[in-house]
């Protein structure tokens, strides 16, 4: 199969457990004091998406994958880190 | 005569008072090292100066992490050799693996520039040696991202090991919320690794360690590279 470019979105959030201001801030400050009361939570995160050459969507999943572990894209002891495919 | 290494990183901005202090107060024998030339173990001991290595892209710290200096401080922390982390210095070492954790923006969201009370918890470090435990000490913290955290077991585990060198403390040498510059779990504001050797703060002690630089006439800040000294010439050589 040849080779394509997908893109690939890499989400770091911190741990639940760990405190998010930046999330609580959106959230007291401008959600609920705008009047959106039904929101009831909000967490910021970083978010990268990478272009990867790659013969199959899976294949460049499991290589974003393997890079944000080897290179500590997030720090396990704070973050948890999601990958998805979005084209 | 002991040699340090001040390493520098590009984005480094604390790099030279940390040598200042070394060379002059200390009288030893420090350079100024750049990260990609410390190509062997050739130091005494490493200071990992504060600044905002790599713009704090990513993570702060994160990518300094992965420079070859790190591998050369491995060594040197294998042979016990004092490695110390100053405020990006420690964000530099925790991202590295070479102490626990993480280092997270601070809760109020808010770059924070002011002097502290610090309660030195510890004095197993080459960095303590001259201290008294409940000691405290008068250091001035500069930072957006300082919040230490680790998980509730782990810090448990830290507190069993003495890993946790120095808290954040109010006038009654108490870790209060109100002590608490940054929202660091349990008011840590400097760790060291199992065998002591590694340890890194938020807080500058660079720049408390002259007189003339602290609004209390205090030089408190010196008692950790005395510490490292004393260790390097136990016998005052």
């Amino acid at each position: 199969m040849s080779n394509r470019t997908y893109v690939i979105e890499v989400i770091v959030e911190n741990k639940p457990l760990a405190r998010d201001p930046e999330g609580e801030t959106i959230h007291h400050n401008l959600i609920i004091k705008g009047g959106y009361n039904q929101v009831t939570n909000v967490r910021a995160g970083k978010l990268l998406r990478m272009s990867v050459e790659a013969s199959s969507p899976d294949q460049a999943r499991d290589l974003v994958k393997r890079l944000c572990d080897d290179l500590r894209i997030y720090n396990p002891a704070a973050h948890t880190c999601q990958v998805r495919n979005v084209g | 005569m002991s040699r340090v290494a001040v390493i520098q990183y590009p984005g480094s901005n604390c790099d030279l008072d940390a040598l200042e202090v070394l060379q002059k107060v200390e009288k030893t024998k420090a350079e100024l090292v750049w990260h990609k030339d410390l190509k062997a173990d050739d130091y005494d001991a490493y200071v990992l100066p504060g600044g905002f290595s790599y713009g704090d892209y990513l993570r702060a710290g994160a990518i300094a992490a992965t420079s070859p200096s790190l591998k050369i401080i491995r060594e040197a922390v294998e042979q016990n050799k004092p490695v110390l982390g100053i405020c990006n210095g420690l964000q530099i070492l925790v991202e590295a693996g070479l102490l626990p954790g993480a280092v997270l923006r601070n809760s109020g969201l808010r770059f924070v520039c002011t002097w502290t009370r610090l309660r030195v918890e510890t004095t197993r470090t080459p960095f303590t040696t001259l201290a008294q435990k409940g000691q405290t000490l008068r250091i001035p913290i500069a930072h957006n991202e300082g919040r230490y955290y680790l998980d509730s077991n782990e810090i448990r585990e830290l507190e069993r090991n003495a890993q946790i060198v120095m808290r954040y403390v109010n006038e009654a040498n108490e870790p209060t919320e109100d002590a608490n510059p940054n929202g660091s779990i349990d008011n840590i504001a400097g760790i060291c690794n199992e065998k002591g050797n590694v340890m890194g703060l938020m807080p500058h002690p660079e720049r408390a360690s002259l007189r003339v630089l602290s609004p209390d006439g205090r030089d408190d800040g010196r008692m950790i590279f005395d510490s490292v000294m004393r260790t390097l010439n136990p016998a005052g050589a």
